[in-house]
This record gives structure tokens, C-alpha cells and sequence, in this order.
């Protein structure tokens, strides 16, 4: 199958004009080796043969300074490892940024390689009152070239037609480039040469729209407002607008486990499937709705063009941790879900660059975490003020926040000095003119990485959900199983109607209690008992922290059936809080949670990984298993050792 | 008489490029980019706390860093 490729620097509308072309008919991977995104799409000529076209990555050169130009490097070369040697290079060009675009479309030439130009984006040169000479352009190149406004859908069919011309044809190369001995001062006169005659400027010059945006957007005290404001925009969103639909995935989910219940004969296998597999998978997809909607939100600016006066403005604060100024958004995301933050992290070029701003993701305090500070607050902490007006409940969860972003940065500094050693990244970054986003691209984006994330990640977390089933449902016990059916038979025979379905219930929770504690959890549990007693917990909450690997607010379930207040209850279950405020130790009599204990364990979550998609997805973006192992090994010791410090130190400043 | 570099231009500013310091990667690349000698640059902005810096280059807009922009001489026009 003859194969093109698409290619341009960043920012030129390829990507737009790639959907256009392939219609929804595209699949993403990564190239072999390397984690470069590799974008595959179809497309039917007339005649009805089928061509493969790939959207290379945006590159400035192809003299690579980054994994992204060396694949672009690489497979114009015919030389990347899975992609055959491109039949036909399809460069598209800024028609606005004419000679910056012209300096790649050259080496393209220069590389023998069939090449078609087209350029993108006519509308804002007929808008800015340049004048182009198409004709004269393909005269000096020697190649084709088509104009085309991808957003607005024009030019494609002429475009599809020339494709097609250029496919069927003999290909004799243009005649007119030789650059590669050059010096870049010589290339740059040949292609200002190139423009002088190409190109009709306006009598006046316009002083764009743009620019009066970015004076707003970037200015040293409005540009904060705007920036704090718009963060403030996503993170309410999220919480709000994603509410219901969580809650309708949450219903949807329980009524598949009931179907699967009903359909299942009772047994083994209908608990594997509804327990371990329904409620395992079902545990992270509640979270889709928050994640499709960060997705949105990240591509939306970046239609938009605000990504990168945010990295603009933030870069300096980064760059004092150590990291990028690309790094904001995949850390700010991280406290809504580290799943698109981490995803996010494929802008920045560099590798060391990168892999310290996935590790350090998982620390910023994301929205599964919630559930177990409001439970831990809500029990543990008194109701009292501090300095008068503000309520020690919120301080408390606002300590939280402060020591994640804390822990971040450190280990961020910290991974940067050491492990990932190496100069803070260059930065340069072309800031585009800002434009009205494109619903239909974002759109797009947001299905296609959310889709990634659901394949990628769901492998692991199907196989996950299912070790962890095996964990709290086994051994089973006869002996108990018994137990409580002769409790059952008793009831049905002593109670009747509204006391019968009563004691049934409180039997069922009873029953599940016991069955965890004597589980190969439970076991592990106590096995770990002495590793985490110095942290003020004991092996049921060692139980919890094993079981919340799934998900981090699977904590307060797993709580509630061990506990014997049954896996319904949430954070806010009077039940629940209740048998957590009268739990005892069963040799010293003391209260087992106390508010340090309560502290102790929400510090231990604000530090540790307790998500197993966040393992897959660290897995899928850094194609190994070596970091996301490295990842949850550094996070649990981190967690482990927050945890000691605050709860032996809160017990020698006295505090029990 | 003290070289003139690129982070000592002001807002609005325009310069010509005499030369680039270095033979890095950086260098190759913003000369890849357009920054070569004789280019004309405009100084548009600065993010707050003064650092990076926005130009205008051949008809588009590039940030980089003050300590980077040290590295090129230019001749105010």
C-alpha cells in the first residue's frame, strides 16, 4: 500500500488537515523503540486504491534536535524501524510564516523524496492583504504546490486530486536544490530570495488581533488574574459539570453487575466477574467523565493557542525546580486526574525532562483522593476554628494540598539533581497566533486520548482488578460460610417481614467482614501489620491500603466491609464513622483512629501511588515497566516515611 | 564599545542580528529557525518577572530566555 506523509512545522494546522483528509479513519501507536506518537490514518483515492498516510510529528528541521524530528528524520529516510519509506511528502506550510516554513520544505526537497507543498492557512493571507504568487512559487521550487484553509474544509479535494496526480506519476525530482552543503545563513538568502519574488506585501502594515490579546493575556498582573481564574474555571468544572455523568457510569456499573449477577449461575464465577471484573473496572472508568473533560480542556487551549503563552509566563517559576515551562499542564491536570496529566507530558521534547514530570504527577493531589480526607476529616477532625475564623477542617485539607505541591516539587528538584541529572532544557518555544478553536478538532482530540487511555490502560487494569478480587475473596472458608447460614436459617424461622430483612442485611455485612479479615488480604494485612504499626496503623487498615492499589477511594469501601457497615457506605456514612470512631485496639483497649492516626493515613495517601491505572498509563508512555515500578517503589517509601515522621512526631510533641 | 546583545533591547525595539555566540545545539537551532546575521528582530515582550522574552522573527513570534538571547550581538536599527 503506497504510503505519504504528512509533514510541517508545528502549528501549521497538519493535524487539522490530516482529519480532513482521513476522515475518522485513523489509529495511533507508538513508533517501535521510542515514545514517539505514531498517527496512521487511510484514505481512498478514485480509482479506489487505498493509501496509508502518517502524520509525522511537527518538526523545525530535520536535523533533529528531539525523538520527534529524529522519527520525522528517520522515516523520510526510510530507515525508522516499521514505517515503510514514504512514497510521497506532503509539507505543509504556514502561508503566513512563509520563510521559517520554507527552511524544512527545502530540506524535504533536498531529500529526493517526492514532494507535494501545500499551503495551509490561506485565509489569513488574504485577511493580512498579502499577495501570493502560487504559480511562480511552484516554478522556483520545482514542485507542486496547493493552497488550502483545513478548518474551513477548502481545498482538500484539490488537494486529494494532486495526491493522486503525483502517486500515479513518474517522479523525476525537482532539479532545483542541492541544499545540504550550504551554510543555514546561505539557505536563509535562498529563500529570501524566494519570497521577494512570491510575495506582495500590503501598503500598510496590520497590527493583528493577536497581539492585542497577547498584551492582555501576558500581562505581568491581568495575564496572573486570567490564568488563576482559568485553572479555577477547570478544576470547578470538573468537579461539577463531570458530577453527574460520574454518578450516571456509577449507576450504569452497578446495574451491569446486577444484570451479570442475575444472568450468573451463584458461585465463583459470577463473583469473579461481578465483584473482581465489573466493580475493578468499574472502580476507574467512574473517573472518565473528569478525564474526557481534562482532555477537552487541554486541547481547547491548545487550539486556542494558550498553551503556550502559559508555558511563556510559567517557565521561569519551572525552571527553578528544574523543569519546563510544558510542565505546568500535565502537573496541574495531575490534581484533577494524573491520567491526562501524564498523558500531557508528550510535549516536552526532552526525555530526562519529561519522565521527571511523570514521576512527580502522581504527588499532586488528584480528585480519588478526596473521598479519604473527606471520611478521615470528617470522623477525626474536630469541628473547632483556628485564629478565630478559619475551621480546622479546611486547614486541614488545604495542609494536604500544600504538602503534595510540596513533595512534588521536591522530588522534582530532587530526581532532576540526581537520577535525571542533566541542565534544565532549553526553551524555545514559537508562540502562534491565537485563533478561535475549532470545536470539531478538539473535539477529536479529546475522543482519541481518551480512547488511548481505555485501551492502554485497561489491559493492566483488568488483570490488576482481578488479583486483587482473588485477594479479598480467598480463602474461602467453610467453616464461616456455615456460620452464617445457620444464622440465616435461625432468622428467617424467628423473624418475620421488616426485622427479618433487617437482621438478613445486618448478617450479609457480617458475613463479608469476616470473609475479608480472613482473607488472603486480610492475611497480608497482618503480615504487614509490624512494617506499618510505627505509621499508627493496624493490619485492617493494612488491609484497606492494599485493596485501595485499585483505586485510592476504594479505601473507604474496603473500610466499610471490614467494619462490618457493609461496601455501600461512602465517605459520608454515619455507620462507617462511627465504627471507625469506636474501633479498639483488642489488647491495649485504646482508640485505634485518633486524629493523629486520621492525619498519619491521609498523609500516607497524599504520598503514595494508590492507582493502578496510573501504573498502566506510566507504563504505555514510557514504554517499559522500569518506571512506573520505580514510580510506586519511590511514592510507598516516600508515603511511608511521611506517614513515620507525622505520626511519631506528633507523638512525641504529644498527641496520641 | 560594549557589545549590544538581544536581552539588552527593549520593548519594541528593533535590531539587526550581527552574529550568534557558540556553535551548541541552541545556536544551530535558532539559526535553523531564522535567526541569522542580518535578520531583523523586534523585542515585543516580556513574561512577568522579566524572563523569558518575546521577539518577532521573519513574520512569527519566539520566546527564549534572557540568557540565551545574550548570546546573540545585534545592531539597533
Amino acid at each position: 500500500m503506497k504510503t505519504v506523509a504528512f509533514l510541517g512545522n508545528p502549528n501549521v494546522g497538519k493535524t487539522t488537515l490530516f482529519n480532513r483528509f482521513t476522515g475518522l479513519r485513523h489509529t495511533t501507536g507508538n513508533y517501535p523503540g521510542v515514545t514517539v506518537e505514531k498517527v496512521t490514518g487511510s484514505a481512498k483515492l478514485s480509482s479506489g486504491e487505498a493509501i496509508q498516510i502518517l502524520d509525522l510529528p511537527g518538526s523545525y528541521s530535520l536535523e533533529p534536535k528531539s525523538p520527534d524530528e529524529t522519527v520525522v528524520r528517520d522515516v523520510l529516510g526510510g530507515v525508522q524501524k516499521g514505517t515503510r519509506k514514504p512514497d510521497l511528502a506532503v509539507v505543509i506550510l504556514d502561508a503566513n510564516n512563509f520563510e521559517r516554513n520554507l527552511y524544512l520544505a527545502l530540506q524535504v526537497i533536498d531529500t529526493g523524496i517526492p514532494v507535494l507543498a501545500v499551503l495551509n492557512m490561506w485565509d489569513a493571507v488574504e485577511e493580512s492583504g498579502k499577495k501570493i504568487n502560487l504559480e511562480r512559487l511552484q516554478n522556483l521550487l520545482g514542485v507542486s504546490c496547493v493552497k488550502t484553509v483545513a478548518h474551513r474544509k477548502q481545498g482538500i479535494l484539490e488537494l486529494k486530486a494532486e495526491v493522486e496526480k503525483m502517486l500515479a506519476g513518474t517522479h523525476d525530482g525537482s532539479e532545483n536544490f542541492h541544499f545540504a552543503s550550504l551554510t543555514i545563513e546561505d539557505r536563509y538568502k535562498k529563500i529570501e530570495a524566494i519570497a521577494a519574488e512570491v510575495i506582495q506585501y500590503p501598503k500598510n502594515e496590520v497590527t493583528t488581533v493577536s497581539d492585542h490579546i497577547d498584551s492582555f493575556l501576558t500581562h505581568p498582573f491581568w495575564g496572573w488574574v486570567v490564568f488563576i481564574s482559568l485553572m479555577a474555571l477547570i478544576f470547578q468544572s470538573i468537579f461539577t459539570w463531570a458530577a453527574p455523568f460520574m454518578d450516571l457510569i456509577s449507576a450504569g456499573v452497578e446495574n451491569v453487575g446486577r444484570f451479570c449477577a442475575a444472568v450468573l449461575p451463584d458461585g465463583q464465577l459470577e463473583s469473579l466477574v461481578v465483584d473482581g471484573i465489573v466493580a475493578g473496572v468499574g472502580n476507574v472508568i467512574v473517573f472518565l467523565p473528569q478525564i474526557f473533560l481534562l482532555f477537552f480542556f487541554i486541547a481547547l487551549f491548545e487550539d486556542f493557542g494558550y498553551m503556550a503563552r502559559a508555558a511563556f509566563v510559567l517557565d521561569r517559576v519551572m525552571k527553578k525546580v528544574g523543569l519546563n515551562g510544558k510542565a505546568f499542564l500535565p502537573l496541574l491536570s495531575s490534581f484533577a486526574c494524573a491520567i491526562p496529566g501524564i498523558m500531557a507530558t508528550r510535549t516536552i521534547s526532552d526525555r530526562k525532562d519529561r519522565l521527571a514530570t511523570i514521576l512527580v504527577a502522581p504527588l499532586m493531589s488528584c480528585s480519588a483522593r478526596l473521598p479519604v480526607y473527606a471520611l478521615m476529616i470528617g470522623a477525626f477532625i474536630p469541628a473547632r476554628q483556628v485564629l478565630g475564623f478559619l475551621s480546622l477542617k479546611a486547614v486541614t485539607l488545604l495542609a494536604m494540598y500544600f504538602l503534595s505541591i510540596f513533595a512534588g516539587l521536591g522530588m522534582a528538584t530532587l530526581f532532576r539533581k540526581t537520577l535525571l541529572k542533566g541542565k534544565v532544557t532549553p526553551f524555545l518555544l514559537e508562540l502562534p497566533p491565537y485563533r478561535i478553536p475549532r470545536l470539531r478538532t478538539v473535539f477529536m482530540m479529546m475522543w482519541m486520548r481518551g480512547r488511548e487511555f481505555l485501551i492502554n490502560a485497561g489491559s493492566i487494569i483488568f488483570v490488576i482488578s482481578i488479583v486483587l478480587w482473588f485477594l479479598v475473596s480467598y480463602p474461602k472458608n467453610d467453616h464461616l460460610n456455615l456460620k452464617y447460614q445457620n444464622f440465616r436459617n435461625e432468622a428467617t424461622v424467628t423473624l418475620k417481614e421488616e426485622s427479618l430483612a433487617k437482621r438478613l442485611d445486618q448478617i450479609d455485612k457480617l458475613q463479608s467482614g469476616d470473609q475479608l479479615r480472613s482473607s488472603y488480604a486480610g492475611k497480608l494485612g497482618l503480615f504487614i501489620e509490624p512494617v506499618i504499626k510505627p505509621l499508627g496503623f493496624d493490619w485492617k487498615i493494612g488491609i484497606g491500603l492494599i485493596s485501595s492499589f485499585a483505586a485510592r477511594e476504594v479505601l473507604v469501601s474496603t473500610l466499610a466491609i471490614i467494619y462490618n457497615v457493609g461496601e455501600g457506605a461512602n465517605e459520608t456514612s454515619v455507620d462507617l464513622i462511627g465504627s471507625l470512631r469506636a474501633e479498639r485496639d483488642p489488647v491495649t483497649g485504646k482508640q485505634i483512629y485518633t486524629p493523629l492516626v486520621a492525619i498519619s493515613l491521609m498523609v500516607f495517601f497524599v504520598l503514595a501511588c494508590q492507582c493502578m491505572a496510573t501504573v498502566a498509563i506510566v507504563k504505555r508512555e514510557t514504554n517499559s515497566w522500569r518506571w512506573p515500578i520505580f514510580m510506586f517503589t519511590y511514592m510507598t517509601v516516600l508515603a511511608w516515611v511521611g506517614s513515620f515522621v507525622v505520626y511519631q512526631g506528633g507523638k512525641l510533641w504529644g498527641f496520641s | 564599545m560594549e557589545k549590544l546583545t538581544l536581552s539588552d533591547l527593549k520593548i519594541t525595539e528593533s535590531a539587526l542580528i550581527e552574529s550568534l555566540e557558540g556553535e551548541g545545539e541552541m545556536t544551530h537551532r535558532l539559526k535553523e529557525l531564522g535567526l541569522v546575521q542580518g535578520t531583523k528582530v523586534t523585542v515585543k515582550r516580556f513574561a512577568p518577572f522579566g524572563d523569558p522574552m518575546e521577539i518577532h522573527v521573519r513574520g512569527y513570534n519566539l520566546s527564549l530566555r534572557k540568557e540565551d538571547a545574550a548570546m546573540i550581538s545585534v545592531r539597533k536599527v
